[in-house]
């Protein structure tokens, strides 16, 4: 008997049960079922729920596999045992050392994420009688790829729990809730275990390690880990060039570090019409206006090199969008289909307040280096009343057309 | 039940569960944010909550046929105003440190939505010994939430309880630290508090599904 007829006929056989929603999903995530999803608020076509999570997770992947060679790569450089290269197709770049660091780092982010977040899932799903959601199958594949690489697991574990339960169980299952789950998770990350989500240390596998040793009397010299955000911040000079941000061959968070392939899923994304073009395009608008802005303030004089803003401030603006997480945050987050605005216009404004308030964030909130999560999460907030605002000014327009029509 | 008939026992055990102040009516939630990062903060909070109500509640009942109806929220005002004066000296003396970390909100009681809500409410219907035991009962309500709550976020933000370190010492890793665990900042934040708050509603609900509004 093949695996699907065991799976089919284990689901018969606890159909009707407490556990049965366990065991349709298992079968749902293996095979394709014999009818497709009727529900789910932000399901506007024919599209299956999980098709369109599958293609999110498709364009994923490169960022997922990039960042798994990229934390060796980080890592191999700091301790000088390999060269720091340029390019794309850099020579020690796509090595199997680095790859291997980089596997042993990324795959138990990844698995303790989906292990996790379904796990909470599952349960949810049996004590609430309902379906298993398929709506973690992102999130599970956002979470490792927008941490440091060097998180504790158990922190991590914590977080997507709390994220799953208070993100989106809470408020009724998937589609129904109010901020997106992976920035949720993040969120908590941030704000509870500060060391390891920022600073100039976590971004490099191995840094706080040899920071322990270095403390425990070993006269290794530190690894730098940090970001280019980090050396803006604080005025320091960057020594990585514009190619080597938009190649990703930079420390950051594991996946959001080559602007190349982010855009490369972005075009997927959108070739696919799973993720709004409207959002991603206002998103970098509404960053570049505020980049523009911050320039203007500099070449006006408004501010002299000593205030501590000026760093960040004189940063040219469309570098902003290579610099930091923005790009990433535009293409995989704001276009998140459940906590975005729904109307054409109402994207729009959605998108633009995103990058607008994420450079803001970024430039004035010295504790806060990376100001994009928490600009899309207060911008899920405020996306039904932008939605129902636009909405309102078009029934309000469609009324008085009436009236002159009539009249 | 000898001392209290079963009415009257029922003024103080339907606050602590069915009708609890914060949890079911969702009153005095802005203290119950702001001072329960601490264990020791919560609980002298409830303690001067039980007092401000306890005797303010007598005290309208006592003279609750002399007030004009048209001014009673001010003649409220000052009784309580009293009562949280004697509190804030007597904190002032004797728990200086602890004074200092409530600040505001031992004045702010004053405020209190619970307070005001069981003096219009309440005492001003029924008698001194009947809205002594009310007032004792919704503040002790008032209590149980905020220890529990402050109970969770010192435990897991600070590792202590009452200031004393439970978990080991976070800085020499000894105990629970030396497997890597680590403080959670964000349990010192007002937002967890709410979190929290939210988290207990929710297992009261489940528990008791006559709570759940359609």
């Amino acid at each position: 008997m093949s695996l699907k007829s065991n799976l089919h006929t284990l689901k018969e056989k606890y159909k009707g049960t407490k556990m049965a929603p366990a065991f349709n999903a298992l079968h749902t995530f293996l095979y394709l079922p014999n009818e497709t999803t009727h529900n789910g608020t932000h399901i506007k076509a024919a599209d299956d729920l999980k098709r369109t999570m599958n293609i999110v997770i498709m364009a994923l992947l490169p960022c997922l596999v990039f960042g798994m060679y990229n934390a060796g790569y980080q890592h191999y450089v700091a301790l000088g045992e390999i060269e720091r290269s340029t390019g794309f197709l850099a020579s020690t770049f796509w090595t199997m050392d680095n790859l291997i660091v980089g596997m042993w780092q990324v795959l138990p982010l990844v698995i303790v994420s989906y292990g996790v977040g379904l796990a909470v899932e599952f349960l949810f799903a049996v004590i609430k009688g309902h379906e298993v959601e398929e709506g973690y199958l992102v999130t599970g594949m956002l979470v490792p790829l927008i941490v440091p690489v060097d998180i504790p697991l158990w922190m991590l574990a914590v977080a997507v729990v709390f994220g799953v339960v208070i993100g989106k169980e809470v408020f009724g299952g998937t589609g129904m809730n109010i901020l997106n789950p992976a920035l949720t998770i993040r969120a908590f990350l941030f704000f509870a275990y500060p060391t390891w989500m920022s600073g100039d240390k976590v971004w490099v596998h191995g840094a706080v390690e040899r920071d322990q040793m270095i403390a425990n009397g070993s006269n290794l010299d530190a690894i730098s880990g940090e970001t280019i955000l980090g050396s803006y911040a604080q005025s320091n000079m960057v020594d990585f060039s514009f190619l080597d941000m938009f190649w990703g061959l930079i420390p950051g968070s594991v996946g959001e570090t080559s602007k190349f392939l982010i855009i490369i899923g972005a075009l997927f994304l959108i070739f696919t019409k799973i993720g709004s073009w409207r959002i991603i395009a206002s998103t970098l608008i509404g960053a570049l206006t505020m980049g523009l802005i911050f320039n203007g303030v500099v070449s006006a004089e408004w501010i002299g090199e000593t205030s501590k803003f000026y760093g960040l401030m004189n940063v040219p603006f469309w570098q902003h969008l290579i610099i930091g997480s923005i790009l990433f945050g535009a293409v995989y987050m704001a276009t998140d289909p459940v906590t975005a605005s729904q109307t054409n216009k109402g994207k729009w404004i959605y998108g633009f307040l995103i990058g607008f308030i994420s450079i803001m964030i970024r430039v004035f909130n010295p504790a806060y280096p990376e100001g994009v999560f928490l600009a899309i999460l207060l911008m899920n907030v405020f996306a039904p009343t932008i939605d129902h605002y636009v909405v309102q000014g078009n029934v309000k327009r469609r009324m008085r057309r009436l009236k002159l029509k009539t009249a | 039940m000898g001392l209290l008939s079963k009415k009257d026992a029922k003024l103080i055990t339907d606050p602590l569960a069915d009708n609890n102040p914060i949890t079911i009516q969702v009153l005095g939630i802005c203290s119950a944010l702001a001072i329960t990062a601490e264990l020791k903060a919560s609980l002298v909070m409830a303690i001067a909550v039980l007092f401000v109500m306890g005797v303010g509640n007598v005290v309208i009942s006592l003279i609750r046929n002399l007030i004009p109806s048209k001014i009673r929220i001010i003649v409220q005002l000052i009784v309580v105003a009293s009562l949280v004066i004697i509190v804030d000296q007597v904190l002032k003396a004797y728990a200086y440190e602890l004074s200092k970390t409530l600040s505001v909100f031992v004045g702010l009681i004053i405020t209190n939505c619970i307070i005001m809500g069981r003096f219009e409410a309440f005492a001003l219907g029924n008698g001194p010994w009947r809205a002594f035991l009310d007032g004792i009962g919704n503040a002790v309500g008032y209590g149980v939430i905020l220890i529990i709550v402050g109970f969770f976020r010192e435990l897991l933000g600070s590792g202590t309880l009452f200031g004393i370190p439970v978990l080991g010492d976070a800085i020499e890793k000894t105990g629970l630290y030396s497997t890597g665990y680590e403080n959670n900042g964000f349990m010192l934040m007002p937002p967890m508090a709410l979190i929290i708050v939210g988290l207990l509603i929710w297992v009261q609900r489940s528990r008791n599904k006559d709570l759940i509004e359609d």
